[in-house]
């Protein structure tokens, strides 16, 4: 983790460079409708998620970003359309398919969901365990590495209970990381934390990207902080996809409720009171 | 009139569906015993947690069940001057009914109402939709382990039930009222058959199912929040006490 010296400009996180501006795509939904509890939460919504790269979600609560998500990970089936991975729709896949694919993934849920009875070695060791055959000295060492790369060294005898928001979230990363995924998901990663753990968290991410070009893709709140470094942004509104592709080509867009939400001016077509 | 006969109708689709989804939840956890890879060890944890956890507290349970039994039996024995019978009537009582019967209870309040805040918990908190979203099947993780630890374990509770119960009766009956100690068990050797002893453990195979069955259900699939793990695990002790009940009377009725 990189620090600020005293008296110098507050660190902001760094545009990160496009690998491949045209590459291949990772996650594609296609025309996905889903109604949840009767009530239809996405409508129609098409979307290309780009391989290598970081992906935003942005939108007002309760737009569908996490239906989105969740849609992407196969843990909702949508009621019409289809979602690929690589080509492959999810959707017609059997359990065990399902289950290969998602080794291919990470994700971090909003809340981290770490087992509080396991310590923090035993929480980011879990997958290892449950899925590899692995040795434990091996474990060890994978699990020591990853929880130094996230700024956690040391940590691994401490329970969930022991530890701050940001360190739960960075432990809830470890885990994701821990089987060498493809793409990783991260579901509002940093709400409830302060700007400052919350900018650390999205660092890690940065970092991590930097060191292994993974697929990620993060739905967040943090608006401006995400333009300076995600690759490819995605604006939801009410179930549908209102912009979506490269950071600044949906930066200069000129929808009002793009440009309202962008900007969080109070003025415009989203009114809340 | 129509419109009640649609409701009536659509509450019963729904409970038939309800039955049908709890069914394949069972089934389902199950089948999630034989499939690769296999972790035993889980297992023995869930019937340490069911089993030499709740020991004490059947021993304690099981203790005052058959001095109770010992002293009501005496006193109407002995209207009929029939005290010898007294060890036959403790052992058929506790082998037959009372053994599997508390067991299942004690059990349910002790284990299976822990089973269901446990389970509940991870669900609130997101753990299982992780588990999941980690290609790790919950089912497997969290309720075959304890199906089965529940199925060793019940058993063997209710033997020790029946054997603590048998020797409390005989402190009180032989030590304090009086009968002879060769007509207590004696006359219990004579009267108790391996049918018995078959059903009596037959039942507590049933309800080590249902509590199992039931409790991580409810667990499972607990809603909303803090107050939805209180409500699953009351609605999780409540159903399981009176399915094992139910289920006693089916059993008898079937077993007898």
């Amino acid at each position: 983790m990189s620090e600020t010296a005293p008296g110098s400009p507050p660190a902001r996180l760094q545009t990160l460079p496009d690998p491949d501006p045209d590459g291949p795509l990772a996650i594609r939904l296609v025309d996905v409708e889903t109604a949840l509890l009767g009530r239809q939460v996405l409508d129609g919504v098409t979307l290309d998620i780009p391989a290598r790269r970081i992906t935003v979600i942005i939108g007002l609560s309760g737009a569908g970003k996490s239906v989105i998500l969740r849609h992407m990970i196969g843990l909702t089936r949508p009621d019409r359309g289809r979602v690929l991975v690589d080509g492959v729709d999810i959707n017609l896949l059997s359990r065990k398919g399902l289950y290969a694919l998602r080794n291919r993934f990470g994700v971090m849920f909003q809340t981290g969901a770490l087992f509080e009875s396991m310590n923090v070695f035993d929480n980011v060791a879990f997958p290892l365990r449950e899925k590899t055959d692995l040795g434990e000295g091996e474990i060890r060492g994978k699990v020591e590495r990853l929880l130094a790369l996230v700024g956690l060294p040391g940590t691994g005898e401490k329970y969930p209970d022991e530890l701050s928001g940001g360190m739960v979230r960075r432990v809830a990363l470890a885990r994701a990381m821990v089987m060498d995924p493809e793409i990783i998901f991260f579901d509002e990663p940093t709400t409830g934390l302060d700007p400052i753990i919350r900018n650390s968290i999205l660092r890690l991410v940065c970092d991590t990207w930097r060191e292994h070009s993974f697929t990620m893709v993060m739905v967040s709140h943090d608006i401006p902080e995400v333009f300076n470094w995600c690759h490819h942004l995605v604006v939801v509104r009410a179930g549908k996809i209102a912009a979506a592709g490269p950071t600044a080509s949906v930066l200069a867009s000129e929808d009002p409720f793009v440009r309202q939400l962008l900007t969080g001016d109070f003025a415009g077509p989203i009114r809340l009171l | 009139m129509a419109k009640v006969f649609e409701r009536i109708g659509a509450d019963a689709l729904r409970r038939i569906d309800l039955l049908g989804r709890t069914g394949l939840f069972l089934l389902e956890s199950f089948a999630q015993c034989f499939v690769p890879p296999y972790r035993p060890r889980r297992i023995v944890e869930q019937i340490h947690f069911v089993g030499v956890k709740s020991l004490f507290v059947i021993i304690l349970t099981a203790s005052f069940t058959g001095m109770v039994l010992a002293i009501q039996g005496f006193h109407t024995l002995r209207k009929f001057g029939a005290e010898g019978l007294l060890g036959s009537v403790v052992a058929l009582s506790l082998i037959r009914e009372l053994g599997p019967v508390l067991t299942a209870l004690m059990v349910v309040g002790r284990a299976g109402s822990a089973m269901t805040a446990e389970i509940g918990i991870l669900r609130i908190g997101g753990v299982i939709m992780a588990l999941d979203a980690m290609a790790i099947e919950p089912r497997k993780f969290l309720v075959s382990p304890r199906i089965g630890g529940s199925i060793v374990a019940v058993p063997l509770l209710t033997v020790i039930f029946i054997v603590v119960g048998i020797l409390g009766g005989g402190l009180v009956g032989v030590g304090l009222l009086g009968v002879n100690a060769g007509d207590y068990f004696g006359r219990m050797e004579q009267s108790v058959e391996f049918a018995d002893i078959a059903g009596g453990l037959w039942k507590s195979f049933a309800f080590a199912i249902l509590i199992g069955w039931v409790c991580t259900w409810k667990g499972y699939h607990t809603q909303r929040g803090a107050k939805g793990v209180g409500s699953a695990t009351t609605s999780a002790v409540v159903v399981s006490s009176i399915l094992v009940l139910v289920g006693d009377y089916i059993l008898t009725s079937v077993l007898l």
